[in-house]
């Protein structure tokens, strides 16, 4: 047999998916003494970075440098990108087995999940995955409507993703202006009447899972006072004597910030940010227009598990607000790909460390494998995901040196493009997307803003004179 | 970060055995599946305990015939079980507090899969770093 990794035969790989782990996955590859590897990579959207472009809150901006290493890795003459292509869509797994040897699923989490109470699905109640996607310019939730009418807006859950949600919700006009924040987004939320905003986590302040300085940053908004109940964030006995067991200093400072938040008078802002702990939506209950109004809590009191986790139990102590937008913000969840194996359970690719597997016999799927969000859920920082794929690419050089590997009957990259050409005609490679993103800074920069992003496909193609 | 997340990479097959198997057949099977314990369900397929490498070697000491002893009688029976849900920062702290090593998760009722201590220090420690290279990566591309 041939040995494949050399010059004469490149080891051929193909990564579905353009955000982090995608480019860290490539990464590892590249580094690798002794072999020679062609990458692909495909993404549905013409541009790359996945969540760094369509998550990550557009006041972050110091956090999307991380882009800056993605363009390096990209720069390695082995490394094609082929945007606007989807798999499952454009392209599937019979072709990627024609061309490649190893077949790398890195789509992240493109869903929501949900919170299963009555009322979810009225209007005015959206996952915080659509609004993140709505302000970031993601071209396939641009269209989507939010009622910045309403004074009262509650955010449920509180992960760092609700801490997005709520700050972006609260920021003035004049802070929003100096981020990359999508052009009708900032328009509609510099017209936004929101007052209120109620982050509500169903634990209490010691098991909320946002971070420290994601909470610190809520005390330093220019125009919105934060705000904590003096009997939400006094510890139960259960938090108490697990604290004192395991005294981890982040969740120290987490409870020390948020009872300082408590103490903290109001100051005149015209919004207000306020957050809950120990409580529970159970309905959400809408007006004849089937729009919603108001929202049902349920008191929560913590027990602990047999592992040592306090959790929330209901009780029978509850109370109504009034809200015209509700944001659930419990979480994203993964999607199945096309002939690619699901483990509905944690709605991942089923997988072992990274290896693909097969659900009928339990054994490694030949070639295939996964890394990231759609790996792993749906947590970690973007920095995660560079030991997750390592540990993907490490079963992938290992079963490479024991010959598991797809036999390709096409092996070259004129043939991929042959296809995908044939296909999706308008597909975007890097030198597309470095054109766009000068464009895009040029943009902001006659307006005096870091980038104004294009926010779908058809401007793309225009501004490329395509 | 949560035990599910741990779970998330492990497949979906739980390897156990019967308590009416012998130590023989367990070694076996730590051996052929690289683990360092097997959680022991009845026929319900309920966890009903746990054995481990050092239940066998304990066992040994005490008798030279353990191989041919049925796997209930060696394994470990007070079980904690934990639950997909349990955050990774509290059992970390109990099984090191209560010294043991591997933890079966239970899903309403249903084995759904064993973490080990390793996978919890591992999960954890690749959290930190990634939160570390954020960060690092943050600051060398601003200087840059
Ligand atoms: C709202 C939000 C804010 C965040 N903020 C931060 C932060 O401030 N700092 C931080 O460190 N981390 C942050 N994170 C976490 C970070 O974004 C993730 O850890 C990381 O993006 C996950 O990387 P991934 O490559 O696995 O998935 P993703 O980034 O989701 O990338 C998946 C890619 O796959 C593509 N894709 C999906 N399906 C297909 C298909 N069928 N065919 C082709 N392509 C497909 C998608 O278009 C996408 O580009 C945030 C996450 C969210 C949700
Ligand atoms: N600035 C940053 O660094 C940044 C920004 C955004 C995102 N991220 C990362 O991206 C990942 C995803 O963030 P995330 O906020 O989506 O997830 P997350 O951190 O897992 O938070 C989810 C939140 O939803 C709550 N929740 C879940 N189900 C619920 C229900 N049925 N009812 C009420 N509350 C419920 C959870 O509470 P329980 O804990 O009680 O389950 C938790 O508070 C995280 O790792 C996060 O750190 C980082």
């Amino acid at each position: 047999m041939t040995q494949i990794g050399t010059d004469a035969n490149p080891l051929r790989v193909a990564i579905i998916g353009a955000g982090p782990t995608g480019f860290y996955a490539a990464d590892h590859l590249f580094k690798q003494s002794d072999l020679v590897v062609e990458i692909d990579v495909f993404d549905r959207l013409p541009t790359p970075y996945g969540l760094v472009r369509f998550g990550v809150a557009p006041d972050h901006q110091k956090i999307k440098n991380v882009t800056k290493v993605f363009d390096k890795i990209a720069a390695h003459p082995n490394f094609r990108f082929y945007g606007n292509v989807e798999f499952g869509r454009h392209i599937t797994l019979s072709d990627l087995r024609e061309h490649y040897h190893q077949i790398f699923f890195a789509t992240g989490a493109q869903s929501d999940r949900r919170m299963n109470i009555p009322g979810e699905d009225l209007q005015g109640s959206h996952a915080a995955t659509e609004f993140v996607a709505w302000y970031n310019g993601h071209p396939d939730y641009r269209d989507r409507h939010f009622d910045l009418s309403q004074e009262r807006v509650a955010v449920v859950g509180v992960g760092n993703v609700a801490v997005d949600v709520a700050r972006i919700l609260c920021r003035t006009a004049d802070e929003l202006v100096k981020t990359d924040i999508a052009d009708y987004a900032l328009e509609a939320l510099g017209q936004s009447r929101v007052r209120e905003v109620f982050l509500l986590g169903r634990r209490g302040p010691a098991q909320a899972a946002f971070t420290v300085p994601e909470i610190k940053e809520l005390g330093e908004l220019a125009d919105a006072d934060v705000v904590t109940l003096p009997e939400e964030i006094e510890l139960d006995d259960l938090s108490r004597a697990s604290l004192e067991r395991n005294p981890d200093p982040a969740t120290i400072k987490k409870v020390e910030i948020l009872q300082e938040y408590a103490l903290r008078e109001p100051t005149g802002k015209s919004r207000r940010l306020t957050i809950r702990f120990l409580v529970s939506p159970v309905e959400l209950i809408g007006n004849e227009r089937g729009q919603v109004v108001r929202m049902r809590l349920v008191r929560n009191v913590l027990y602990e598990t047999e592992a040592g986790t306090l959790r929330p139990r209901h009780t029978d102590q509850f109370e109504e607000m009034s809200v015209g937008l509700v944001f659930r913000s419990v979480g994203y969840r993964g999607v199945p790909l096309p002939g690619v194996p699901f483990n509905e359970r944690w709605g991942v690719i089923l997988n072992e460390k990274g290896r693909v597997i097969d659900p009928d016999t339990q054994e490694p799927l030949v070639g295939e494998y996964t890394g990231g969000w759609i790996k792993r859920g749906p947590t970690g920082v973007i920095g995660t995901n560079k030991s997750d794929a390592a540990e993907t690419v490490k079963c992938m050089l290992e079963d490479l040196a024991n010959g598991l590997i797809l036999n390709p009957s096409q092996p070259d990259a004129a043939a991929v493009e042959k296809l995908v050409r044939e296909r999706q005609p308008n597909y975007f490679s890097y030198a597309d997307w470095l054109r766009l993103n000068e464009l895009e800074i040029a943009r902001g920069r006659a307006v005096g803003r870091p980038r104004v992003k294009f926010t779908s496909v058809e401007e793309m193609l225009t501004a490329l004179e395509r | 970060m949560k035990v599910s997340s741990i779970l998330a990479t492990k497949g979906t097959n739980v390897i156990t055995i019967r308590p009416e198997q012998t130590v023989k057949e367990a070694v076996a099977l730590l051996v052929e599946r690289n683990i360092g314990a097997l959680v022991v369900v009845n026929e319900a397929g309920q966890p009903v305990g746990i054995i481990s490498e050092r239940d066998i070697i304990r066992a040994a000491a005490r008798r030279e015939d353990v191989f041919s002893q049925p796997v209930g009688q060696v394994m470990t029976r007070e079980l904690v079980v934990g639950l997909p849900q349990d955050d990774l920062i509290s059992v970390a702290h109990t099984m090191t507090e209560k010294r043991f090593r591997h933890l079966p998760i239970v899903d309403q009722g249903k084995l759904v899969g064993i973490v080990s201590i390793g996978d919890v220090v591992k999960a954890q420690r690749d959290q930190y770093k990634g939160e570390i290279d954020t960060l690092t990566t943050q600051i060398m591309t601003d200087e840059a």
